[in-house]
Formats: structure tokens, C-alpha cells, sequence
């Protein structure tokens, strides 16, 4: 498919791509984000759930695999094109509508500290439609609600075919809750996100 | 259209941290809007409001449900040495200038129900400098500054507080700082004795005392930007020459302009001194 079909002509507008995984979540990210060159266009914000009570490698590891920029989102910092934000083990991470980076210690949602649902739904708020909301493996319910806010902002949203899924809950219970723009297979996730990052849409 | 009703709390909800902001003088008007937007959301549908707006009447003409209203927009804090690593790191880096004076004033800013405040509290008392400490404890929520007052804790809470307690150096049996009375645990009175309470708020009081240390963690988190350079702004100024500042371990001063006023002591664990 190109990117004309996966996104029905709305790459143009696409500021931002926001992704949330779960149990089975770092092989597919690596799957999604290991193709991308150093010069991608538009940033990547990621949750991954991982236990809160560990201090997470995961940056430097996922920094190893990748050529972009790889780091965890810091608090106040402004949101840099072409970089993969991961959101950090212990604390919900957001966009401001400036679009920089904001932390929060509130209770943990779906049992997990980031959340998938904050991360999206403050995404939604400070991208609008300019935002493509990913959702992959999971064994939790967590980012149906934040993805259903990001297609509700008029944002596009893509959810991994539970069929193929390591854990098909998550996105299962995301098509249950709305209709996503595309359900993809992950080799056809890793395309669109190739393609929409080094494609010159001008 | 969700779209729409989204776009209605846009407008919305500026308007109510006016109206709280107006009508009792707390400012959220500058704190960090995604997390703040979840908070009033929660707090409509734990308080039976249909809209912001209906929640906006209701603060404005009824004080107590405002004070209803505050406890869903503070965020308490969770445990007594969480991050262990930080308090171990005060110990061995910040203690030993500590000593060094002969009376101390520690300004625990953002203190929430006392946790962090009652950490320090047994750190200073086993490095022997509590009897001569003055501890500032102010939050701007009033009951949670009483709760911190009381200082009593839940005591299925006290197994994780004490494998932090170990972790951060702690050097005796931490039960023998708590009375169990039924389900609670009651800290130790002599903990409390040289701390003062005090409402208190960053965003728009001032300096109230020089101090030697600042203690606020996870309390910026919360502001944006410039709420967090008027917060910096303070600590500075009420810092002594060459004074301590601990925040928070994933909390950023580089994107301030007062940042540049502090030099990191324990990059690792965000404690750092005036410059």
C-alpha cells in the first residue's frame, strides 16, 4: 500500500505520531521503529508499560537499536521533530498544548504509571487532527479510551490487528470501543510509519 | 459531537481557575493544563456536576464545596523515603555541610500530608541535627497540612516505608519511630516538635525565612513554566549563600533561567546548590 491509501490522503497534515504498547511491546516496536533513518521528520512519543519499580533501560536500549534520536521525554522540555520520546517508569506523561512535555505522580490507570490513555488524550488536545495515534500488543485495556479521544480530536488512528497481536486485548478492546481509521498488520504499521517519516509530503 | 463538548471545557476550564483564583486567591491559572483537565474531569464526576460550568457556579457560592473541590486538583504524595537512593545521597553529600552550622532552618515546600517531611525529620534526628533544625512544612491545601500535623500513617503502609528506610541508609529499627494504635501507625512526637506549618503557596506568596535547604519534590512537575521559574526564584532567595536544593528525580530546572543559578551537587538525583 502507499502512503496515499493507509492514510486516505491525511499524511499531509500529520504533526506528531503517538504509540502505546504493552506485554509483547518492545519486539514490536522494534519491528516498527528499527527501519527509521537518523533524519526523520515528525517525532515519535511512546508509552511502554514496564514495572514502575525498576529504573528502566529502556531508552539506551531501544537508543542502541535505532538510528533517531532515542531519549525519555523530560519534564517542561519542548517536543523536538524527529525524535523518539519514551515516557519514563513511575510517572503519567502528557503534551501541553505548547507542546512541550509535562510529568505527573497521579495514580497509576489500568495499574500502569505512564498511561497510554493520558499520553493520548493530552496528545489529542495539543495536536488535534495533526496527530496519528498507534496501538499495538497489550494484555491491558489501557489506550481505547486515548485513542478514541485522538480519533474524536480528528486525529487518524491506526490499531494493530489483534489476530497477529503477541496479545490481542489492548487492541481488541480499542476496536471495541471505536472505529479505527486502519486495522494493520505489524509489517504493514512498520510501512506507514517509514513511509510518513521519510516520504517528503511537503 | 465530541468535538464540540471538548472544545467547550477548552473554554471552560480556564474560566473555572479564574473563578478559584478570584473567589479564594489559589492560583492554578499556571500550572501544567493536561494532568489539571483530568483532575476537574474526575472531580465533576465524583462531585455530581453535569458541566465545568455547574462546578464553577457551585465553588463560587458554596466555600465548603470548594474545599471539596481542592482536594481532587492536589496530588498527594505516596510514600515516606520514596527514592531511597535521594535520601542516602542527602546523607552523604548534603549532611556533612549541614553540620557545619549551628542552627538550621529546612524549608519543606509542597509537603502534602508529610511524607517527604517526616523523612527528613528521622535523617536529620540520626545525624544529630534535628534539636537544632526549624523545618518549614507549607502546602497550600489546608487539609492536607493537617493531616501532615498529625502525623499518622496507615500501617499497612509501613513495610514499604521501612525497605525504603533501610535503602536510604536508615540506621536503626524504623518501627521504633511509630505507636501502632489499631490500623494506624503514630509517628513519634519528637519527630514534629521543631516543625512549623504554614499555608503557603508559590505561586503567589513570598519568601518568608532564609533556610540552608529547600526541600520540593514532584511539586513543579505540576507548574508550567513560568510558575516554576517564579517557584525557583523563591527557593533562591530564601537560600543562604551556597544552600541545598532537592527536587524530584525526573524534574528539569535546565529550561528555567533561575536553573542556571543552581549548580548540580548529585546530578542523578536532583539535588543541587546555589550558585
Amino acid at each position: 500500500m502507499s502512503l496515499q491509501e493507509f492514510m486516505n490522503g491525511r499524511q499531509h497534515e500529520m504533526e506528531a505520531i503517538v504509540i502505546g504498547a504493552s506485554a509483547g511491546g518492545v519486539s514490536a516496536l522494534l519491528a516498527i521503529l528499527s527501519p527509521l533513518p537518523r533524519n526523520m521528520r515528525i517525532p515519535i512519543i511512546v508509552v511502554l508499560h514496564v514495572a514502575e519499580d525498576k529504573q528502566s533501560k529502556l531508552a539506551e536500549v531501544f537508543a542502541h537499536n535505532l538510528a533517531p534520536p532515542v531519549v525519555f521525554a523530560q519534564d517542561k522540555a519542548f517536543v523536538v521533530p524527529g525524535t523518539v520520546y519514551f515516557a519514563v517508569p513511575g510517572y503519567h506523561l502528557s503534551i501541553e498544548k505548547g507542546r512541550w512535555f509535562s510529568l505527573s505522580r497521579e495514580e497509576p490507570r489500568y495499574f500502569s504509571r505512564p498511561s497510554i490513555d493520558y499520553l493520548m488524550m493530552s496528545a489529542a488536545d495539543a495536536y488535534g487532527s495533526a496527530l496519528l495515534g498507534i496501538l499495538l500488543t497489550g494484555a491491558s485495556e489501557d489506550g481505547a479510551e486515548g485513542m478514541a479521544c485522538i480519533a474524536s480530536s480528528g486525529g487518524f488512528t491506526v490499531v494493530q490487528d489483534p489476530d497477529e497481536a503477541e496479545f490481542s486485548i489492548m487492541p481488541q478492546a480499542a476496536i471495541d470501543l471505536f472505529t479505527p481509521q486502519q486495522i494493520l498488520s505489524l509489517q504493514q504499521i512498520r510501512t506507514l510509519v517509514f513511509l510518513l517519516e521519510t516520504v517528503n509530503v511537503g | 459531537m465530541p468535538k464540540t463538548k471538548d472544545a467547550t471545557v477548552d473554554i471552560e476550564l480556564p474560566l473555572l481557575m479564574e473563578a478559584i483564583y478570584r473567589r479564594y486567591n489559589y492560583d492554578f491559572r499556571s500550572y501544567s493544563m493536561a494532568s489539571q483537565k483530568r483532575r476537574v474531569l474526575h472531580a465533576l464526576r465524583q462531585l455530581n456536576c453535569a458541566s465545568i460550568s455547574e462546578l464553577q457556579a457551585r465553588i463560587l457560592h458554596e466555600p465548603e464545596f470548594f474545599s471539596r473541590l481542592l482536594q481532587y486538583l492536589t496530588i498527594p504524595t505516596t510514600e515516606m523515603f520514596r527514592d531511597p537512593e535521594y535520601f542516602l545521597a542527602l546523607r552523604e553529600k548534603v549532611v556533612p555541610f549541614l553540620k557545619t552550622y549551628p542552627s538550621l532552618k529546612i524549608w519543606v515546600a509542597g509537603c502534602s500530608t508529610g511524607e517527604e517531611l517526616y523523612s527528613l525529620a528521622i535523617v536529620l534526628k540520626e545525624e544529630g541535627l534535628l534539636s537544632r533544625t526549624l523545618l518549614y512544612a507549607t502546602d497550600i491545601n489546608p487539609a492536607v497540612l493537617e493531616k501532615a500535623r498529625k502525623g499518622i500513617f496507615p500501617s499497612n503502609r509501613i513495610r514499604t516505608y521501612a525497605t525504603n528506610y533501610r535503602a536510604a541508609g536508615g540506621k536503626y529499627s524504623f518501627s521504633d519511630y511509630f505507636t501502632a494504635a489499631y490500623d494506624a501507625a503514630i509517628l513519634d512526637r519528637s519527630l514534629c516538635e521543631n516543625v512549623t506549618f504554614a499555608d503557603h503557596s508559590l505561586a503567589t506568596d513570598n519568601v518568608f525565612s532564609e533556610t540552608q535547604f529547600v526541600s520540593c519534590r514532584n511539586v513543579m512537575i505540576y507548574f508550567n513554566h513560568d510558575l516554576q521559574e517564579r517557584a525557583l526564584r523563591l527557593f533562591h532567595e530564601s537560600l543562604c549563600h551556597r544552600g541545598f536544593l532537592g527536587l524530584g528525580s525526573k524534574e528539569n530546572i535546565e529550561f528555567s533561567e533561575v536553573g542556571s543559578l543552581f549548580e548540580p551537587l548529585d546530578k542523578p538525583w536532583r539535588i543541587y546548590r546555589k550558585k
